[in-house]
Formats: structure tokens, C-alpha cells, sequence
């Protein structure tokens, strides 16, 4: 990928990204469904939360937090 | 909102959390400890998974993880209430703990007295979206180019998230502690940012309307 493609991804918005604060007040419900059902799942049912983790970092370092918390405890297996 | 599915049945897990966080005496009080325990424990793991970006170790580190299990337990007592079953209870719990270690790690960010705001460090915008040190018409081309989106296109504020986010790679909780906002009411001024700044770069030409290839 060059330079220009890089920033031009990173420009891009998606009109479906609901933002930080409706990301974060579901995340734990993403998570379960990511955890129990799979990323493609998880994205079909809330496209404006998958939309949102791909563009920003933040949130998304929240997101593998919480996915690994729960994960590592085993309580979806 | 997001809409979300409304909550079935209580998992047993969940329901003996609800349990015990809902008694009196010894049994809430082991059933807080033992919370206690399992914050901890996730803001130890979320902690030492950050440390290495936000140059934090040792007993600062852990410091910040038992504040982090310590806050989060406050919020999670008082708004039980709230939880709805549309997760696992301990999914819904651990998730104040992870918001609290990403809040406190950007306090850390300032803490640094090499780091400021507004650097400007335009030279290094290539850096960051992978043009190559030796391409240096191309680099030159892509900081005139987005200068001069940022500077004819972005409001002060605008102007002012992206520079501090983009150019000079401050983190965006950091940011948002610094400004005294949210992470969201930055990310929606960035979004707004990137969306009038591609416009520009696609109306002078460097990118395609469609395409991610440039002209």
C-alpha cells in the first residue's frame, strides 16, 4: 500500500459508524456475541458498532481488552 | 442508540453475581471482594497488554491497575441497577474496568514532560502513513497537500484534533483529558476532520473520488 492509499483509508468515513459513546454502551454486548458467535456474526447484527471498530483505535483496544478478559476466563466455552 | 437484543434468560453465573451483589452482610461482602479480585485481576492483564505504548512499568503500573479495579467496582455497585442481562454479567463488569485502565493510561500520556500539545511535527506525516525516506517528492506532496486542506478546510477545533492526533501522534484519550471532553466528542470532531480533508484532496486531485489509487 503507498502513502496515498494509507492516508486515503484513513479518510475514508463510513456513513454506518455510531461513534464512541453508542460503541462503548453495547461493547460488552459485541463482545459476548464476538466471543460466542464470531466476528462475522457479531458484525452483521451491529454493522454500526463494526463499522465504528474499524476506524478507531481507541475503542478498539477496548474491544480486544474486553474479548480477552472474557476469553481468558473461559466463560463463553 | 444501538439497538441491542433484549436480555433472555440470566446464564447461572450471572444470576448467582446478581445474587450475592443483591444480599446483606457477609455474603455481599465476600461476593464485593471477590469482584474486587477478578477487577484486579483484568487490570493487571489490561495494564501490562498497554504498558509497553504508554511507557509505563513497575509499581506505577500496578498503581494505576488497583485505581482502575478500584473505580470500576464503585461504578459497577452503583449502576446494577442497570444491567439487563443482554450480556454475560462479568462481560458487562469487566467492561468498566477496561474503560477505566484505557482513561488512566491517557492521564499517564501528560505525566511525560517531553510530550506537548501542537507540536506541528509535519515532517513526520509520511512517517506515518508508510512513504518511504527516500520518496521525498512524495512526501513533500502529501504535507503541502494536507496542510493546505487542514489549514483552508478544518475550523480551529478541526484543525486543532487533527494536527495534535494525526501529525503528532497523541493519543486520543490523552487528547480528550488534555482538551476536557470525551474520547467521542473528539473522534466525532476527527470524523468530521477526515471526511472535509479527503473532500479537499479529491476536488485538488491527489485522490480519486472512488478509488483508493491516486491520480
Amino acid at each position: 500500500m503507498t502513502g496515498w492509499q494509507a492516508i486515503d483509508r484513513f479518510l475514508r468515513t463510513d456513513p454506518r459508524d455510531v461513534g464512541c459513546d453508542e460503541a462503548m454502551a453495547v461493547l460488552h454486548v459485541y463482545v459476548d456475541l464476538v466471543a460466542g458467535e464470531g466476528t462475522d456474526v457479531a458484525g452483521r447484527r451491529y454493522p454500526g458498532v463494526a463499522a465504528h471498530l474499524a476506524a478507531c483505535g481507541p475503542c478498539t483496544e477496548d474491544f480486544h481488552g474486553l474479548l480477552e478478559a472474557v476469553t481468558r476466563t473461559g466463560q463463553t466455552e | 442508540m444501538v439497538p441491542v437484543d433484549p436480555g433472555t434468560a440470566l446464564d447461572a453465573e450471572s444470576a448467582q453475581w446478581l445474587r450475592v451483589l443483591g444480599a446483606d452482610g457477609a455474603e455481599y461482602d465476600e461476593g464485593l471482594a471477590r469482584l474486587h479480585r477478578e477487577l484486579l485481576r483484568i487490570a493487571r492483564n489490561e495494564a501490562n497488554r498497554r504498558a509497553a505504548r504508554h511507557r509505563i512499568a513497575g509499581p506505577e503500573l500496578d498503581d494505576l491497575a488497583h485505581q482502575a479495579a478500584a473505580d470500576a467496582l464503585l461504578a459497577i455497585t452503583r449502576k446494577l441497577g442497570q444491567f439487563r442481562g443482554e450480556s454475560r454479567f462479568t462481560t458487562w463488569a469487566y467492561a468498566f474496568v477496561v474503560f477505566e485502565v484505557s482513561a488512566k493510561l491517557g492521564r499517564h500520556f501528560w505525566r511525560d514532560p517531553g510530550v506537548r500539545l501542537d507540536a506541528q511535527e509535519w515532517d513526520r506525516l509520511p512517517d506515518r502513513f508508510g512513504v518511504e525516506p527516500d520518496r521525498e517528492a512524495d512526501r513533500r506532496a502529501m504535507v503541502d497537500a494536507v496542510r493546505e486542506a487542514v489549514d483552508s478546510q478544518l475550523t480551529d477545533r478541526q484543525r486543532q484534533v487533527f494536527v495534535a492526533l494525526v501529525v503528532d501522534g497523541v493519543p486520543l484519550d490523552a487528547l480528550a483529558v488534555r482538551m476536557d471532553t470525551s474520547r467521542g466528542a473528539i473522534y466525532k470532531v476527527l470524523f468530521d476532520a477526515r471526511r472535509k480533508i479527503r473532500a479537499a484532496l479529491v476536488a485538488n486531485g491527489h485522490l480519486d473520488d472512488d478509488s483508493v489509487e491516486p491520480r
